[in-house]
């Protein structure tokens, strides 16, 4: 074995057992990852069910408790029954229903002379999610009930589009099959970066650094020793992660594995170039951990399209999106637990990835000194 | 190993420090050279320079015939650095430590069984080979790490502070394997240090302070020079009376309490005009000492006499309290961390106006005692009496009483000096003209007149002391905790800083003092020796280095008492 490999080896074997001994290293790269999976996963949910609504009929007859029953059936409301416009507006400023159904008192008569449909529509706009989602199915009701009116009465329906939206990709509509693979970003830039800063500023912590600086070793095989135990933790963070998401929340996987794994690998090196290049100037864990979370976990969170619409954001936001590696990442996930492999979304996303692995590696080596100033 | 007008700055903000000006010396191969000097005088950045970890700011280093800017790796193929916070993985055992550092260093697999058993012979750590490094004592540690580094000898070893806060068994056992090290002429050695008796040991000695060289050579060139300056006084009165006394003196440079007696240093060879004082002391006598390192240092940096010191202390006039009263009392003090005995059963009291001191190495159980008498720490078991007080129940009101000067720079770095005691003043309750007359008290004491406005953590380490020192008194409490007050500090401000607190003793402020570092211990009243939770032995430093006396040692020094002392609790445990 020649001395270069010796001192690798001997690195590796360090790290390893470091990583293996340090519960901290491991809890980053696979307890706080189920954590998050099992926090998105059952407790946090963009799907608006059951919201409480206010229902006032002001002249309850057959006509209108057919309409209200539409709500009273559907899955998305709770609907509570008020006398007077007034006790509901009283409820809504309460924040007991979040929003109004208000049928008035010349409801039959004035829904079948025509359009526009003489309904009240109250909502409150502290949730804008659930206020649209109000909006639309009122409309949608509203549609459903002239339709069965017409006929069960015999009458051509009235002028109107049928409005039927059709969900594409994510046919349950549920919020759960697109953050939990976005989430996988989320994951492997804590494993990639985050920790991968706060060991090497730990060494430096210790001193171990200093010491190790002085012996033989060249700088790109204490790098490499950093890397692919790190690379291998995250990969296993990723794995992990993937089987939760299959086996316990079922989210569909459609595109291949092997697409999967190597966005993964590529979005890991360009995580691991961050992790290495903030390293090279935060030489306290306390200061690693921050430029780790401000410049890493913070923007894969918000800026990479796994919660927020990147397309829906103001001009200058967007633009920020464009160096942010996790970006190119949930991107390729998305199209692969979701749609498959779409290789018009993959390819550029993948190309982005490789730049962008290859940028901040070849900077963390440039950058770092065998020395302590 | 040659330096030639080395030259190192630091930038920090709009500041730019000088860590090191102008630095021209030569080691000789083969031998130890000690680089000797307080905190902050620059000798971690000169290794480090040497090492190649970084890069001079002017003037050569020429290291094994290399010039190290210029090729850092190829002298880091030949010599072993050892760095002060020592690079040892915590999680790795002792075994594996090695394993790495085998590796890293090129030891090939089929010498390594014969290297291993020769280094853990060394070093004693044989029986401990599957222990985790961060398990293993202080002394240990520093012998791992220096094992580490020898795996592949190498012709230049760099050791950087290795037996600062070590117990002193350790510290002899460290020193023995240095001296084996070197004995055959082969390897060179440069041992940086703050502790100044350890100049003895070394072929030759760098003394450096605040970046400049202050002399270089073999240590008796260093005490030759000082031949016929030092001499003990001794007189039946309070020994800190004495030392006043004695400050006062023309051509007098330097007085310090040596257990009983007082050693002074003049600034010409001949001993001070004492007729006046034999004449007012009783049994008042002066006999010529042998010179100490330290001394030379002291006349280096105080070539004159200071201006008449400050009037002796008026109230040392006072008679010696007939009965004193006890101030702290501690007995049967236990305390356990889970499985750990940390503080076993000790016991000691403390009257009233005494300067009394906890010696021992790092873990030994001071700081958790002392934790506990500041009533931050509940004991497990045992009675614990401070002012009167039962900390247990009372701690707030015996708090009021008490001035604590933590280890560790605890004051607010980014605040200025006066907004510091302005700050320590209101915590502790004082306000409008009380406040401002006790702030003005601190600068006028303290000498902080020039430095009010100054950010305090950018204050040479001596100045920040003061300041410490000045924040715990603002109260004017009459119980003072201290822990390692002058670990580190030049010498000059470790004077200035006992000076001080003997005039708080000799003002009926008692004083509890945690330290490692024998000298300190000098300057109590009386003192315990603690180790591993213990209490070793107790009296006053003389009856503690009397247990040490021998006809091959008839003047033993506190380290040879804590050494015979430890020995004696722990037969055939070394360390």
């Amino acid at each position: 074995m020649n001395a270069s490999l010796r001192r690798l080896s001997g690195l590796l074997r360090k790290e390893f057992l470091q990583i293996w001994r340090d519960p901290s290293s491991l809890a980053i790269a696979f307890l706080l990852p189920a954590v998050l999976l099992f926090l998105f996963g059952y407790g946090v949910s963009l799907d608006a069910r059951g919201v409480p609504l206010a229902m006032v009929v002001e002249n309850p007859d057959a006509a209108s408790a057919d309409f209200t029953a539409a709500f009273a059936h559907s899955p998305y409301f709770r609907p509570r029954h008020f006398r007077t416009i007034q006790r509901a507006e009283q409820a809504l400023a309460k924040r007991e229903v979040k929003g109004i159904v208000w049928l008035r008192s010349d409801f039959t008569r004035r829904a079948l002379a025509r359009p526009p449909a003489p309904i009240g529509v109250v909502v409150s706009g502290v949730d804008a999610n659930d206020a649209r989602l109000i909006e639309g199915y009122v409309q949608q009701a509203w549609a459903g009930w002239l339709a069965s009116w017409a006929r069960t009465h015999g009458r051509p329906p009235p002028l109107l589009v049928d409005v039927a939206p059709q969900v594409r990709f994510n046919a349950a509509v549920s919020s759960r099959n697109y953050l939990v693979p976005g989430l996988i970003a989320v994951i492997m830039t804590l494993t990639g970066a985050l920790l991968t800063a706060l060991v090497i500023a730990r060494e430096w912590e210790r001193g171990t650094m200093e010491a190790l600086m002085v012996t033989r070793v060249r700088l790109a095989e204490i790098l490499l020793a950093k890397l692919i135990p790190y690379f291998l933790l995250g990969m296993g963070g990723m794995a992990a992660s993937v089987a939760i998401a299959e086996g316990l929340f079922a989210v569909p996987l459609r595109g291949s594995f092997w697409v999967l794994s190597a966005a993964s690998a590529l979005f890991m090196l360009a995580a691991l170039g961050m992790g290495l290049l903030i390293s090279s100037f935060a030489r306290s864990q306390f200061v690693a951990g921050q430029i780790a979370l401000i410049a890493t976990f913070l923007p894969a969170f918000i800026l990479s399209g796994f919660v927020f619409d990147i397309a829906s954001m103001p001009a200058a936001a967007r633009l920020i999106t464009h160096v942010v590696a996790a970006r190119y990442f949930v991107a390729i996930l998305q199209s692969v637990f979701l749609a498959g492999d779409v290789w018009s979304v993959i390819l550029p996303n993948g190309a982005a990835l490789l730049l962008m692995a290859a940028i901040f590696l070849g900077l963390a080596r440039a950058i770092a000194r065998k020395r302590l100033d | 190993m040659r330096l030639e007008g080395v030259r190192r700055e630091f930038r920090s903000g709009k500041r730019v420090v000088v860590a090191l000006d102008g630095v021209t010396a030569e080691a000789p191969r083969g031998a130890v050279t000690g680089l000797i000097g307080p905190d902050g005088a620059g000798k971690t950045t000169l290794m480090r320079l040497v090492a190649g970890l970084l890069r001079p700011g002017g003037g050569g280093i020429e290291v094994l015939g290399l010039d190290v800017a210029r090729d850092p790796l190829a002298v880091q193929q030949r010599l072993g650095y050892m760095p002060q916070r020592f690079g040892l993985y915590e999680d790795l055992s002792v075994r594996e430590n090695l394993d790495l550092y085998a590796d890293l260093q090129g030891l090939p697999p089929d010498e390594r069984p014969a290297r291993y058993a020769t280094l853990l012979h060394m070093t004693g750590l044989a029986p401990f080979t599957a222990r985790r490094a961060g398990r293993l004592s202080g002394g240990m540690k520093q012998k791992l790490g220096l094992a580490c580094t020898l795996l592949r000898p190498p012709e230049l070893l760099l050791l950087d502070e290795p037996t600062v806060g070590v117990d002193p068994v350790s510290r002899r056992e460290l020193w023995q394997i240095i001296d084996d090290l070197t004995r055959n002429g082969r390897m060179t050695v440069l041992f940086s240090t703050a502790y100044l008796d350890e100049a003895g040991r070394c072929d030759s000695v760098w003394l450096i302070h605040e970046g400049r060289l202050l002399g270089a050579g073999p240590p008796a060139g260093f005490t030759a020079e000082m031949q016929g300056r030092s001499f003990f006084a001794r007189a039946a009165c309070n020994r800190r009376r004495l030392q006043a006394e004695l400050a006062g003196l023309a051509g007098v440079i330097d007085t310090v309490i040596e257990g009983g007696r007082v050693r002074v240093v003049t600034a010409t060879p001949a001993p001070p005009e004492t007729a006046a004082l034999a004449a007012s002391l009783p049994r008042f006598s002066l006999a010529p000492a042998p010179p100490r390192f330290e001394d030379a240092f002291v006349a280096r940096l105080r070539p004159e006499a200071p201006p008449a010191a400050t009037a002796p202390v008026a109230r040392a006039a006072a008679a010696e309290p007939a009965a004193a009263a006890e101030v702290i009392s501690v007995s049967h003090l236990t305390r356990r961390f889970g499985t750990f005995t940390a503080v076993d059963d000790v016991s000691f009291a403390v009257a009233r106006g005494e300067i009394f001191g906890l010696l021992g190495a790092n873990g030994a159980g001071k700081s958790t005692t002392f934790r506990m008498l500041c009533g931050l720490l509940p004991p497990s078991s045992g009675r614990l009496r401070v002012a009167g007080f039962d900390l247990r129940h009372a701690a707030a009101p015996a708090r009021a009483r008490i001035g604590y000067m933590a280890q560790k720079f605890s004051l607010y770095g980014d605040l200025s000096v006066r907004q510091n005691l302005r700050f320590f003043s209101a915590a502790y309750g004082l306000a409008n003209a009380r406040q401002r007359e006790r702030i003005d008290w601190a600068t006028a004491e303290f000498g902080l007149q020039f430095a009010l406005d100054a950010t305090a953590g950018q204050l040479p380490l001596g100045f920040k002391q003061r300041l410490a020192l000045a924040c715990a008194l603002m109260h004017e409490p009459d119980i003072l905790f201290l822990d390692e007050p002058t670990s580190g500090v030049d010498p000059l401000a470790r004077r200035d800083f006992w000076r001080r607190i003997n005039d708080l003793a000799e003002a009926k402020v008692t004083v509890l003092v945690t330290t490692h570092f024998m000298e300190e211990a000098e300057y109590c009243d009386r003192l315990v020796i603690m180790a591993q939770g213990r209490v070793l032995s107790s009296g006053t430093p003389e009856a503690i280095k009397a247990v040490a006396k021998s006809p091959a040692l008839p003047d033993p020094t506190m380290e040879d008492a804590f050494i015979a002392t430890v020995l004696a609790a722990a037969p055939g445990e070394a360390a």
